[in-house]
């Protein structure tokens, strides 16, 4: 930490003491830097994101595909009819499909994909999204049809998801290392710890992309990022590392400073089976001690947006519930004596190692200081994180962001990590997942929403802001990540 | 000389003995299970078990190590967990990275450190002397990855000479991946070339006021012609001693380096396989690196017996 901290000073000194030049050569060629590497190429068989930021609509398509704003478009089914009971969907594919060997793509392969991820050996890290599917039938070639087991408002999106892509059913075995797909672009090399080369596939029968060839850069230190931006090596970073940097491009005109949004919420990770937060009042003064603005300012430098629930801002079912609890320091403090702890408690808040929760937890703790509550803050990393808070819940308090989408239903899971064990949540969920109508979604989703902030499970912070960085003469980029990836196709080159 | 040789190479097997034992340990009560951090949060605690027993994670601690150990002994690493690959094959990956930025640093180190050690000896008090001490006082004190930010800083984004970081492969293009290597390089070495310099320096002071020296004197050589056919020889010994330490600093700092310049080396490999409880790897790894170094530190004793004769004629009575 102390380190890091040295760096980083040294790093800013060392901008403020040479002024910047640098010159940028155009083609049809874009280097992206990303800040973790992926531990392989397929995304139906792992969970780490930087396999989808590589693979997802660049290298594999699926049936349908979700857009930077999170609505579901065509992709290998050009259109679909669904069933007036909601039960039975009918996709029709898309004409002269290839595969990267140069096989041809039937419904076949979609039938295959799908009986894979649905098998009891499948290793798919959403196995989840397919437990609604009754069966896949092949039609005919161009034809397939799909039975569900009951109706889900949100198996369009589902299927266009990384996990749920279409993989060659003759061809599948090496998709770790070399990845065949249908997409856009076909993968060329992979130089571990180093780069990824894609190039465009010249038998794609889609829309035709502008980029002739792609590179993913794999930029872990964040100084290093910024000089690589600077020096024009990379041509941006879809998620920059280092938000404190932003001025740096933001002030520059030959970059383009993107902020958008990311499905990851933010928490106060709580465990609701530990005293004192079994107690709803300790766990509501709690919400009434965080101020959701001075950690986004001091931990984020301001990239993030309050939220008061377990719940998108973005998403259009989404309802503010940042005052349910407003920041009100006596009224904690009266809630804490009547909890039976007027001189407040200690506990412990262990930080796994992303800088929203190493310093948005030193914010958290100074916060909780004022009404009594005394934080010992632990620092561990990842894999220590997933043994102690998340599989043996051995925690107080933690700081996550959770950025699968939609994943309000984990709270219906009384041996999820927050132990919160709440019969009345899991019917609302049970009743959500029946409901195929958009009214009644809607409402649902508002009284789900409502009814974890009036409980406090956790301290709800910030949704995590995608903080993108490019050559200010490249265009077509995401500016929102409503699922993990990186859509090539869009992208060109203005100069 | 045979005895001395025995010796040594006793005492290497040793070392290398006893760092796998402290290695296989400490990563042994690391906490974070390797099984849970592959099959995610999602998994159920059957096939994370399951996971456990098919990487021989249930076994007594003892019978694991003596199969890893014996393993490497003949060759055979294991299979990396997080990218199903041979270690071995991971290892060699990353080592025509990582050795050849390491022996570019040495080599640097040396052309730069003693040349400046014996140039500020010979003027010894004056204000060149001075000049160079004092820069190689900071060069000791600047940390490499400062250095090489400040080096990026300069030839990639304010000169745009050279790449910022990342590395060609050698087949793809030898000449692009040697420009990849250089900027790196000199970060590595230049905290240790100042070392060196003033390691040389004071050595050189010391055996200039040496007998030998002034008898050299009295034959007829000048001051600067005796230290350099005689002196230069006699004050090898301390520096050899500080070069074989100063390897095994280069092939730890490759670590950092390799995470600033963002280079596919050793070092970057154990980062990432720490951080993904890939325990195999990290061993494996970790090894090799200490087999090198303490290889460099055999060769460095021979060395030494080489230079200096009494060694040798000591160890035979």
């Amino acid at each position: 930490m102390f380190i890091q901290q040295i760096k980083k000073s040294l790093a800013i000194f060392a901008f403020l003491t040479l002024a910047i030049t640098g010159a940028f050569a155009q083609s049809s060629e874009v280097n992206l830097g990303m800040v973790l590497e992926p531990p392989h190429l397929d995304p139906t068989a792992g969970a780490a994101a930087a396999i989808d930021e590589i693979v997802y609509a660049n290298i594999f398509e699926g049936l349908t595909r979700i857009d930077e704003n999170g609505a579901v478009l065509s992709s290998l089914a050009s259109s679909w009819d669904i069933s007036n009971d909601n039960l039975n969907y009918t996709f029709y594919l898309r004409d002269n499909v290839t595969f990267h060997d140069g096989t041809k793509f039937d419904a076949k392969d979609v039938v295959f994909s799908f009986e894979r991820a649905m098998a009891d050996d499948s290793v798919n890290a959403q196995k989840g999204i397919f437990a609604v599917i009754e069966e896949v039938r092949a039609i005919d070639a161009k034809t397939l049809a799909i039975q569900l087991k009951r109706p889900a408002g949100d198996f369009l999106f589902n299927i266009g998801r990384g996990d749920a892509i279409i993989v060659s059913r003759n061809n599948f075995e090496n998709n770790k290392t070399h990845p065949i797909g249908t997409g856009p672009f076909k993968f060329i090399s992979w130089n571990k710890g180093s780069r990824v080369v894609l190039e465009a596939y010249e038998n794609y029968t889609g829309e035709p992309v502008s980029l002739k060839k792609a590179v993913f850069t794999f930029i872990s230190d964040p100084n290093t990022a910024i000089a690589a931006m600077l020096a024009g090596d990379i041509d941006g970073f879809p998620i920059f590392p280092a938000p404190e940097a932003m001025d740096v491009f933001a002030n520059d005109n030959r970059f383009n400073v993107i902020i958008g949004t990311t499905e990851g919420e933010t928490i106060l990770a709580t465990n609701n089976k530990r005293a004192p937060f079994d107690n709803l009042l300790v766990r509501q003064a709690i919400a009434h001690t965080i101020d959701r603005k001075a950690i986004i300012d001091g931990a984020m430098f301001g990239y993030g947006t309050p939220i008061g629930s377990h719940f998108a801002p973005h998403n259009p079912y989404y309802v503010d519930k940042v005052n349910t609890y407003p920041l009100d320091l006596e009224k904690a403090k009266v809630l804490l004596a009547e909890a039976g702890y007027p001189e407040g408690f200690k506990a412990t808040l262990k930080l796994p190692p992303p800088s929203y929760a190493r310093r948005g937890g030193q914010i958290i703790a100074s916060q909780l200081r004022q009404v009594g509550i005394e934080l010992e803050l632990i620092n561990i990393e990842w894999a220590q994180w997933l043994e102690e808070v998340f599989s043996k819940k051995d925690y107080d308090l933690s700081i996550v962001s959770h950025v699968e989408p939609f994943d309000i239903g984990i709270y219906a899971n009384p041996d999820y990590y927050f132990q919160f064990d709440n019969e009345d949540f899991r019917a609302i969920m049970s009743q959500l997942g029946n409901t195929t109508d958009d009214g009644g979604r809607r409402a649902l989703s508002y009284y789900a929403q409502d009814f974890l902030a009036r409980h406090a499970v956790n301290g709800y912070l910030f949704q995590l802001a995608k903080t993108g960085v490019y050559n200010a003469d490249l265009q077509g980029m995401w500016a929102n990540a409503p699922i993990e990836g990186n859509d090539l196709s869009q992208m060109k080159w203005t100069k | 000389m045979a005895g001395f040789l025995f010796r040594r190479v006793f005492g290497f097997a040793l070392t290398l003995f006893i760092a796998a034992l402290a290695i296989f340990l400490l990563l042994d009560i690391l906490p974070g299970d390797p099984a849970r951090f592959i099959l995610g949060i999602n998994a159920s605690p059957e096939s994370v078990n399951a996971l456990r027993e098919q990487m021989g994670l249930n076994l007594p601690i003892w019978q694991r190590f003596f199969s890893w150990i014996g393993g490497v002994m003949v060759g055979d690493f294991g299979i990396s967990h997080s990218q199903a690959t041979p270690v071995l094959e991971l290892i060699k990956e990353r080592l025509v990275v990582s050795f050849p930025l390491a022996i570019f640093a040495m080599i640097i180190s040396i052309m730069l450190g003693l040349p400046i050690g014996i140039f500020a000896a010979r003027r010894r008090g004056k204000i060149s002397d001075s000049l160079f001490m004092t820069l190689a006082q900071i060069g000791v004190a600047i940390p490499s990855f400062w250095f090489g930010m400040l080096l990026v800083l300069l030839f990639s984004v304010k000169l745009g000479w050279l790449p910022t970081g990342g590395f060609i492969s050698w087949q793809d293009d030898f000449f692009a991946g040697l420009k990849s290597l250089i900027l790196p390089s000199f970060a590595l070495a230049l905290p240790q070339a100042a070392i060196l310099a003033r390691v040389m320096r004071t050595a050189l002071v010391d055996v200039s006021s040496a007998d030998y020296i002034r008898t050299a004197q009295a034959k007829g050589l000048t001051k600067g012609q005796a230290i350099l056919r005689h002196g230069v020889q006699n004050a090898m010994l301390p520096v050899l001693t500080i070069l074989g330490l100063q390897f095994a600093f280069l092939i730890a700092g490759t670590i950092i380096i390799e995470n600033v310049f963002y280079l596919p080396g050793l070092g970057k490999l154990i980062f990432t396989a720490i951080s993904e409880r890939d325990l195999i790897l990290v061993r494996g790894a970790l090894i090799v690196l200490i087999m090198a170094v303490t290889f460099t530190m055999l060769i460095t004793d021979l060395l030494y017996a080489l230079i200096d004769p009494r060694l040798r004629s000591r160890t035979r009575q």
